[in-house]
């Protein structure tokens, strides 16, 4: 039995399994709304980790396949960077 | 598949899901919403997430405020069990010319005298507020406590739920192709799902409003142009308000969970209704944030989006009726506040189509001021 309450999907916005599961039988099964309600995949990982975990939830319940399923949109930055630095740039390249 | 409807709503945001709530709260059957992907993947889901009631027309001024004081509400009202997120931190409004002091002072006093309580700051009230702010260039300010953050997505869900529960139907990832008309009568409305026989049609489109009238051949005078944003890493919570600047093109504000949200207008963006991100935004909005807020410069930048801010010639919304087609109503034109109107978008259109006496006049928004000439230009967008 997996401890659905102790077990966290999304590290950067703590988000449960059991919360997951609990949007997935409340009939969200789209990731881009899951996303959006409960801010998996919008933290400093940008989806890194959760993805693939949500992805899978929702494979389960409704028997399409993870391939088959519309992830979120990978957007820029790839990583973390700080303002400073782009406009440091930013002011070297006017 | 064909089936029938009373009134469809083209959009799955907040004006079409309030529009939907209001509707079916008043005994309306056969409501069918049409999203062409999932709720709030349109504008609405891609604001800056921030209510304000500070604007420079009347009418704008009524519809925000009325609209805030629902939204203090909302969890109540719409029974629902999640969180709308409202946080009412307000917005100060920054002036870097005399000009623009001159301007706020005008639409302080009309705020004001429509109940509104904002009020101009000096500087150094201003700097108590946020005292990050650098206020170098700066010449004064404007603020108003009621305003604030609102999460757009729960929000929106709010309404879905609320709505459905009332029955209304929802068909996402479902896309309009055509809008049959005969003579000046609505037909069906032709989607990806097949038809749907109806005689009155909501367009709450958004950025792709003008699309949509182009089927019932409906001119509209808007443009949707691209607006840019970004989000950093959470932090522990530094500032209270939203922070906007017209002169500067900035709005910046910390989300309740500790992420700061900013974007910035540009008249050269696109208006092909492209919704990309591009590096030209990032390096402007991080030269114009570490100026105006310093210690933002610290923190990471995680994520870029942009969406589409619906633009009219007076930057006020279009609402109501056609001359061209009979039941086709318009919910169009934000230019960018259309998910702060969200509650009172909803009950105006309810009223127009169910003829019962308005809450808010809103005579002055129709289409057809743009032929009459009757235009009372909104000065406080970003």
């Amino acid at each position: 039995m997996t401890n659905e309450e102790n077990t966290i999907v999304c590290r950067c916005s703590d988000v449960t399994l059991k919360e997951l599961r609990d949007l997935i039988a409340e009939g969200y099964t789209d990731y881009n709304e899951i996303k959006r309600l409960t801010r998996i995949g919008m933290g400093p990982c940008q989806g890194k980790t959760c993805t693939q975990i949500v992805l899978r939830e929702l494979s389960m319940a409704t028997g399409k396949k993870v391939s088959e399923i519309e992830n979120q949109k990978n957007r820029p930055p790839v990583v973390g960077v700080k303002l400073k630095l782009i406009s440091e740039e930013a002011q070297n390249n006017d | 598949m064909t089936k029938k409807a009373n009134i469809v709503i083209i959009g799955g945001g907040i004006s079409g899901c309030s529009a939907a709530y209001n509707l079916a709260k008043k005994g309306v059957k056969g409501i069918v919403v049409l999203e062409k992907s999932y709720l709030s993947s349109g504008a609405t889901g891609r604001c800056g997430a921030g209510v304000r009631m500070q604007w420079g027309t009347e009418m704008n001024c009524k519809l925000a405020k009325q609209s805030i004081e629902f939204y203090e509400q909302a969890n109540e009202i719409l029974d629902y069990k999640r969180n709308v997120d409202f946080k009412q931190g307000g917005y100060l409004l920054i002036a870097s010319t005399d000009k623009e002091m001159e301007q706020f002072a005008k639409n302080v006093k009309l705020q004001n005298s429509l109940g509104i309580p904002s009020r101009l700051l000096t500087l150094r009230e201003a700097k108590e507020i946020v005292p990050h702010l650098n206020t170098e260039g700066l010449t004064g300010a404007a603020y108003c406590g009621k305003d604030g953050f609102l999460n757009p997505f729960k929000t929106t869900d709010a309404y879905y739920l609320a709505a459905k529960r009332l029955g209304v139907e929802f068909m996402t990832h479902t896309e309009v192709v055509d809008i049959v008309v005969k003579g000046n009568k609505i037909k069906k409305v032709v989607t990806t799902s097949g038809d749907i026989h109806t005689e009155t049609v909501i367009n709450a489109a958004g950025g792709y409003s003008k699309p949509i009238c182009d089927m019932v051949g409906v001119e509209l005078p808007v443009y949707s142009e691209r607006h840019q944003i970004l989000v950093t890493e959470p932090v522990e919570p530094m500032q209270d308000p939203m922070v906007m600047s017209f002169s500067l093109n900035l709005y910046c504000q910390q989300a309740p969970e500790g992420t700061f949200i900013m974007g910035r207008g540009d008249a050269s963006e696109p208006r092909d209704l492209r919704i990309t991100s591009s590096w030209q935004f990032l390096d402007e909005m991080a030269k114009t944030i570490t100026q105006v807020l310093p210690p933002l410069g610290n923190l990471r930048v995680i994520r870029q989006w942009s969406g589409l801010y619906n633009m009219t010639p007076d930057k006020q919304p279009i609402y109501g009726k056609v001359d061209e087609v009979d039941g086709f109503y318009l919910a169009v034109g934000f230019s960018g506040h259309g998910f702060m109107f969200g509650p009172l978008t909803g009950i105006i259109l309810s009223e127009m189509i169910l003829k019962e006496k308005p809450t808010i006049d809103v005579d002055m928004l129709g289409l057809d001021r743009f032929e009459k000439g009757n235009l009372i230009l909104e000065p406080s967008v970003v």
